[in-house]
């Protein structure tokens, strides 16, 4: 057929520049970009996200999340419950870090308590608690991932070992996944007796089921062909996104909140060099890319059982609560205090007129932030990609909408 | 061997005179299709069950433990059951013809495949000569009821998981073809009864696995390559359900999607018996030998014997594709399709030349 330019075009206009650099002449055939609509009921979307997607073929061209379909208007519920009232709904932000949750919020109200002091045994049961919760929100973001790549198998053996981190907490504060255990002034209540010795077993069992997960998932060729070079962010845009946890270290930016800006006993951790902050370094593709994200998130865990270890070893015999008024009224004031969460900085800005109630409480939720770069990250990739960057991204729909 | 079936010799042994010849071929048909469809199902039926005590037990869990009550032995009737009293629907906007047409296709096609496959030396629905073609040819065709299904699920998830099947499909075709040219180099016949009686040497032990260096690694690419025309894992990219839902069957529920299931899990076991045959002796094992010996090749015990040997290796292979799903992530489509073009087809080409020549230099080693 003749090669006919279509309307005014010429024949150099119609050619389309592919990301490879070809370009490519449609002579007699019209094609549109398809328009996908990934999700909100998508297996890959990790709750209720929805992206809308238009992909020529296999290859996405534009991207464009929508988020708020988990939207529970967390931050106004702030402002209209008791301050201990509202520890319950930190829980369900992030839900699959809930101890992490309670522990930014209840050092924000605590920043505005000068007068307050906590008992040692309380942080380092808050730092313990915090940790277990990291290393079981890693083991979701590493099995749902394998999940996403097409692997079944090692998001079982991840569930295997926070069943076990799940009826710790379970021991500890009667609940599994919603704990409202760290609060304001310490944590609710003391361990029952032959719980620190179940955490300590815990921590050698899951080191040496740590080392399946690398063999089984990480280091796995497909898995590496899959995530290697895929969703590559650099340095410098991984800063202008304002990225933070494992997305922003596995750029190779060496920001770590617990090292940079120490909080509860993290200060104490680092004159002991107790634990090691995780940085991508591009080893198996291009630095930034999801394989780094992943080799961060495993790597993690095991720096926080080594922080598990440490407040196991120099843990002592004491009160857990501080003094805490029975009816809270905080003093007017300010504050704002961000914690490293499992997926970055979990920031609470809270603000007090000397009520009973916050006059406003403000979140910054990583996941929020991390799901931003989709936008520009998702153009030019496969559609298969796009799920790999996706779950490399560790979204959790709760914080991004709250 | 003649081109009869084995049911009509024996209507034919047992029906009384003066019926007309076409009662005795219809009839002979019919008991052939109920046979081989009630076969097919529990033999899918059991597979399933499998898969998911496989799975189960991969996966640290149990899998299925209480319907039936011994491990959960009655799970896939059950889940057959409910799946026949579910609601038929049919997607609005989509193409009801096409729709309703695309799962029996592939059944039709996964069927007629079956029908060339023996189950015991005398016993077999359809004695082909080209045996193996047909089988080929037949699997083939079930990439035609997936586009059908993709295409007329309206869809978008269900157009991606047709387009990439038909790329994988075409893609794959060819090494899984040229693989099985090694070893019917070494055997010479494609007729599957034929090619395992000529495996029958050596203790029954003859198997062309052993007779030439190059029908090892045409084995692995064989078995590759069929994990592909399969669409099993990690080349599941037809249904891979967390990028497109589950592709080409997204839109279908109830009997209609258990037939797409059926039909995998026949696709499996055939591709298995394919490989049994062809590489790992078919009916052929030290067993059969003795049954062959002891009964004679006309006794019941021997076709037991043999069959038995047959599904054995055959469930083996199936049980290798559950291993390697359970275990393996899931390559991209342009990996696949790299790996199909780029690796497969020239590997099998090097092991066809590397056979023949190797025929040629010690031609004697064939019966």
């Amino acid at each position: 057929m003749a090669a006919e330019p279509q309307g005014s075009m010429t024949l150099e206009e119609q050619a389309r520049v592919l990301p490879s650099g070809e370009r490519e002449f449609f002579l007699d055939v019209h094609t549109t970009d398809l328009e996908v609509n990934f999700g909100p009921q998508h297996p890959a979307t990790h709750g209720v996200m929805r992206i809308l997607m238009r992909a020529d073929g296999e290859v996405i061209t534009g991207a464009q999340p929508h988020l708020g379909y988990l939207h529970r208007c967390a931050e106004k519920i702030g402002e209209n419950v008791e301050w201990l009232q509202y520890l319950p709904y930190t829980d369900r932000y992030d839900y699959l870090a809930a101890m992490n949750n309670n522990l930014g919020y209840s050092m924000a109200v605590e920043a505005l308590m000068p007068g307050l002091e906590l008992p040692r045994r309380a942080h380092m049961i808050r730092t313990i608690c915090a940790e277990l919760n990291r290393i079981g929100s890693h083991l979701i973001a590493f099995g749902t991932y394998g999940l996403d790549i097409g692997a079944f198998t090692p998001f079982f053996y991840a569930f295997r070992e926070r069943e076990w981190m799940m009826a710790l907490f379970e021991k500890i504060c009667g609940a599994r996944l919603t704990y409202s255990y760290i609060r304001i002034g310490g944590v609710f209540n003391d361990a029952p007796p032959g719980w620190l010795e179940e955490v300590g077993r815990f921590c050698d069992v899951f080191e040496e089921k740590w080392k399946e997960y690398v063999d089984l998932l990480v280091m796995n060729q497909i898995f590496v062909k899959r995530t290697a070079d895929v969703g590559v962010i650099p340095k410098e845009m991984a800063l202008d996104f304002g990225l933070t946890g494992p997305m922003l270290r596995g750029s190779g930016v060496d920001f770590d909140l617990r090292r940079d800006m120490p909080y509860s006993l993290y200060g104490e951790m680092l004159k002991d060099n107790a634990f090691d902050v995780i940085v991508g370094k591009g080893e198996k593709g291009t630095l930034g890319d999801c394989w780094d994200r992943t080799y961060c998130r495993v790597y993690e865990m095991m720096e926080s059982i080594k922080i598990v270890r440490w407040c196991l070893e120099r843990i002592e015999p004491g009160p857990v609560l501080g003094d805490i008024p029975k009816v809270l009224r905080i003093p007017p004031g300010e504050a704002y205090v961000g914690i490293e969460n499992p997926r970055g900085e979990l920031g609470h800005y809270v603000a007090s007129d000397g009520g009973k109630v916050a006059t406003r409480v403000r979140v910054r939720g990583p996941s929020f932030t991390n799901v931003s770069v989709l936008e520009d990250l998702l153009p030019g990739a496969l559609i298969a990609d796009a799920i790999a960057i996706i779950g490399s991204t560790d979204v959790v729909i709760g914080e991004t909408d709250r | 061997m003649d081109g009869g079936n084995i049911f009509l010799t024996l209507l034919q042994k047992i029906a009384p005179a003066g019926v007309p010849s076409w009662v005795l071929v219809l009839s002979a048909c019919l008991v052939g299709i109920g046979i081989l469809v009630g076969l097919v199902s529990v033999l899918v039926m059991f597979a399933v069950w499998l898969e998911r005590k496989v799975s189960g037990h991969i996966q640290c869990r149990f899998g299925p433990m209480y319907a039936g009550g011994w491990h959960g032995w009655a799970q896939s009737l059950a889940d057959g059951i409910k799946l026949l009293a579910k609601e038929d629907l049919i997607p609005l906007g989509a193409d009801a013809a096409l729709f309703v047409l695309a799962p029996a296709i592939m059944l039709a096609a996964i069927f007629g495949a079956m029908a060339a496959m023996p189950l015991a030396p005398s016993v077999y629905f359809a004695n082909l000569n080209l045996g193996l073609f047909a089988i080929l040819a037949m699997s083939s065709m079930t990439t035609i009821g997936v586009v059908m299904a993709g295409w007329a699920s309206n869809s978008k998830w269900a157009l991606y998981g047709a387009m990439r099947e038909a790329a994988q499909v075409v893609a794959y075709e060819i090494p899984l073809g040229i693989s099985l040219l090694v070893p019917l180099m070494v055997i010479g016949t494609l007729n599957l009864g034929e090619a395992s009686a000529r495996q029958a040497g050596w203790f029954g032990m003859h198997w062309v696995l052993f007779q030439n260096p190059f029908v090892l690694p045409a084995s692995i690419l064989f078995f590759t390559a069929s994990l592909a025309e399969t669409k099993r894992a990690p080349f599941d990219l037809p249904e891979s359900e967390s990028e497109l839902v589950a592709g080409f069957m997204t839109e279908y529920s109830g009997i209609r999607w258990s037939f797409f299931f059926l039909e995998e899990y026949a696709a499996m076991f055939l591709m298995s018996v394919v490989g049994a045959v062809f590489f790992l002796g078919g009916f052929e094992s030290p067993f059969t030998h003795i049954a062959r010996e002891s009964f004679g090749s006309d006794s019941v015990a021997y076709q037991v014997v043999a069959g038995g040997t047959l599904m054995t290796k055959a469930m083996f292979g199936v049980f290798l594709m559950m291993w390697i799903r359970w275990t393996l992530p899931r390559v991209r489509i342009d990996q696949v399709m790299s790996m199909g073009y780029k690796y497969l087809t020239p590997l099998a080409l090097l092991c066809v030349l590397g056979a023949g020549i190797w025929e040629a230099i010690f031609p004697g080693a064939t019966p």
